[in-house]
């Protein structure tokens, strides 16, 4: 019962703040409430914001996979989104392959990145303290990074391709890739929790994360379990490539400006629990695109940081972890 | 005597070197390696007792843009700037040392809220773009020609006093590295270390203890950073702060080695060397190939060499000088 109240009392905050957010700066500016809260603009931006969160949920599905069963921070996660990114546009721009091909070909490419990462270092690692395995996969963000700066060079490339968007009302217009990829992570949420509770595979996952030296004992081939999470969590982060070249131009550094929020959305939500991580995906975008509507994009990100060390304060496990 | 000995006779050197005369290119690497090594001489102090902060980036930036908008908008000599800027990298260090300390938030979970607190203070320096620069960089303004003497603008023409000046500034951080480790608050921070709960219940004041090393080197930290920006005149979000700093000054601590005296400047040494030498045999080509090395480096000295090169070079002496004493019983004075 007492979990349940400071989930209740944390969501009430949380929505209070929220409307501070929205509907204050909008007062304070125009001195009028009537005006705040008829602002299309404003609920453009936190439309937005949700359908950014469903980028960032799917981006922090894969890291929370290879966590909860790994129990390994991968903090070049988004780097590898990034190695995606390239493969894709790789194949379709230069290649002209058609991009219905090229994107399948892209999560293969990161899956196989994902193996490798843990097959090659994370393997070596596993009884290391846990600061030693971030440091290492640290390693490999410098190494994919410049990778991608000796292979590609340091130029914006863009796919050239876009779906347009679709008016909602008359002066709110939604992008179709932002929901795409809103659509898609949600999907992604639910196919993951089936195959993690009604496969064989999937309970194995799931009983390998929860006592790693009883499930070995009785008989789970822990290597290939840590193996298989891996590559999906590669796959994962292949995924969200394909809907995040649709938006965003491809340079060696893109995955800086979404790694951190990423990690930060893992441990707010509770690190390994995906519907927190859920939750905490779109609790952190409208705080960026509130933030950004009424101050300025990068303000909007220093709200989601500060919030973010805040809540670590108070509920260090995450909003939905249970406190060990 | 031990640890104090060598640094002073180093920094002398050194001294005498740069009197002789080297000239101005290796002289300018020197200088910015020794900064580096002070910085990073402030971070593997935190770094050897387990509190890997990934939020180092956030006091270097605040030491080195405090210093430089304080010099530029109120006309305050980094005489003065620099206390305020290292006051409010220890204020930072308290705001966040002390929650994380106090829930005993550690290991990864502490690394990331550290990372978090880079980033905002990177995206703060970026949305301030009116005032910083933003991405663009951030130069303090140059003092006259007669206007401000150098030593109260603190800008020099001549590296040779700017090289004196990092040498004892060094000097200082080796001995401010020996004075922790052969201080109580290290036996402290050890026990730490090896089991929170034990050393909480063996009476040491977890929080306490930790937020001592942290302030310490965070200041540290921001002094690197405040010399960084008087020396080079430039700074930018991305070079002081953010991920990548972060992971650098990580990575050529680990490289060198945490837990002993010269293995951050060691670290520095073969890290900017590295980056040098291949910008001056490769050449513009090869950007990125540097870091290319260093990340492929990380990870094999975190799975095989997690002492450092210059820990394991230790080590390895030791070990033989040990050898004849082996099978002797252990004294007390060995514990």
């Amino acid at each position: 019962m007492g979990k349940i109240d400071t989930r209740v009392w944390l969501v009430v905050i949380a929505a209070t703040l929220f409307a501070c957010l929205a509907y204050v700066p909008a007062i304070i500016r125009e001195g009028d409430l009537g005006f705040a809260v008829s602002d299309v603009f404003l609920y453009e931006a936190m439309i937005n914001g949700l359908l950014l969160g469903g980028v960032l949920a799917l981006l922090s599905l894969g890291l929370n996979l290879i966590f909860g069963v790994v129990d390994v921070v991968w903090i070049c996660y988004a780097e590898i989104v990034m190695l995606g990114m390239y493969g894709i546009y790789y194949l379709h721009s230069v290649y002209g392959v058609p991009l219905l091909l090229a994107m399948p070909a892209g999560i293969l490419l990161t899956a196989l990145i994902g193996y490798a990462v843990h097959h090659l270092v994370i393997r070596h690692l596993l009884d290391s303290a846990p600061i030693n395995q971030l440091l290492a996969t640290g390693g490999l963000l410098f190494f994919f990074q410049s990778v991608a700066t000796l292979a590609f060079g340091i130029d914006f490339r863009n796919l050239g391709v876009s779906l347009g968007s679709f008016p909602l009302t008359e002066d709110i217009y939604i992008s179709w890739s932002r929901l795409a990829a809103f659509i898609v992570a949600a999907g992604c949420v639910i196919f993951l929790y089936l195959f993690l509770t009604r496969t064989f595979m999937g309970t194995a996952i799931r009983a390998i994360s929860q006592d790693r030296e009883i499930m070995t004992l009785m008989g789970a081939a822990q290597g290939r379990l840590y193996l298989i999470s891996s590559a999906i969590g590669g796959g994962l982060a292949g995924l969200a490539a394909c809907l995040l070249v649709l938006q965003y131009d491809v340079h060696p550094f893109v995955g800086l400006s979404f790694g951190p929020i990423t990690f930060m959305i893992c441990v707010l939500g509770g690190l390994g629990n995906m519907v927190g991580g859920f939750i905490a995906a779109f609790i952190l975008s409208e705080l960026i695109a509130l933030g950004g509507y009424h101050f300025d994009l990068e303000w909007g990100y220093v709200f989601a940081f500060a919030f973010f060390i805040a809540m670590m304060f108070v509920r260090p496990e995450g909003i939905m972890g249970r406190r060990s | 005597m031990n640890g104090l000995v060598l640094p002073i006779v180093f920094a002398a050197l050194l001294a005498v070197a740069a009197l002789i005369g080297i000239p101005s290119y290796p002289l300018h690497i020197m200088i910015v390696i020794l900064i580096w090594s002070f910085t990073y001489t402030g971070w593997s102090l935190m770094g050897r007792f387990g509190l890997v902060s990934l939020g180092h980036g956030a006091f270097m930036g605040l030491g080195a843009y405090a210093t430089a908008l304080l010099w530029n908008y109120a006309g305050m000599t980094p005489w003065l700037g620099i206390p305020i800027a290292l006051a409010l990298a220890a204020l930072l260090a308290v705001i966040v040392g002390y929650p994380c300390f106090k829930f005993r938030i550690t290991g990864h979970y502490f690394a990331l809220v550290t990372l978090a607190l880079t980033e905002v203070v990177r995206q703060t320096v970026i949305a301030t773009r009116d005032h910083t620069g933003g991405s663009l960089g951030f130069t303090p303004t140059p003092k006259g020609n007669d206007e401000t003497p150098g030593y109260i603008a603190l800008q020099f023409e001549d590296k040779e006093t700017w090289f004196l000046i990092v040498v004892f500034v060094w000097l200082v951080g080796l001995l401010i590295w020996r004075a922790v480790d052969r201080s109580m608050v290290r036996n402290a921070l050890d026990a730490i270390s090896e089991d929170e709960d034990s050393a909480a219940a063996a009476g040491i004041n977890v929080t306490w203890e930790k937020l001592k090393i942290t302030v310490l080197s965070a200041v540290m930290t921001a002094f690197g950073g405040a010399m960084y920006v008087q020396y080079q005149l430039f700074v930018a979000p991305d070079t002081v702060s953010g991920i990548g700093i972060s992971l650098q000054i990580v990575f050529a601590v680990v490289a060198g080695g945490v837990f002993t005296q010269f293995g951050p400047t060691f670290g520095a040494i073969i890290t900017l060397l590295l980056a040098e030498i291949l910008r001056i045999y490769i050449g513009t080509d090869a950007v990125g190939l540097d870091n290319a090395i260093y990340g492929v480096a990380l990870v094999l000295f975190i799975v095989f060499l997690p002492k450092g090169i210059l820990g394991s070079i230790e080590d390895a002496v030791r070990r033989r000088i040990d050898r004849p004493e082996r099978g002797k019983a252990a004294t007390v004075s060995d514990l």
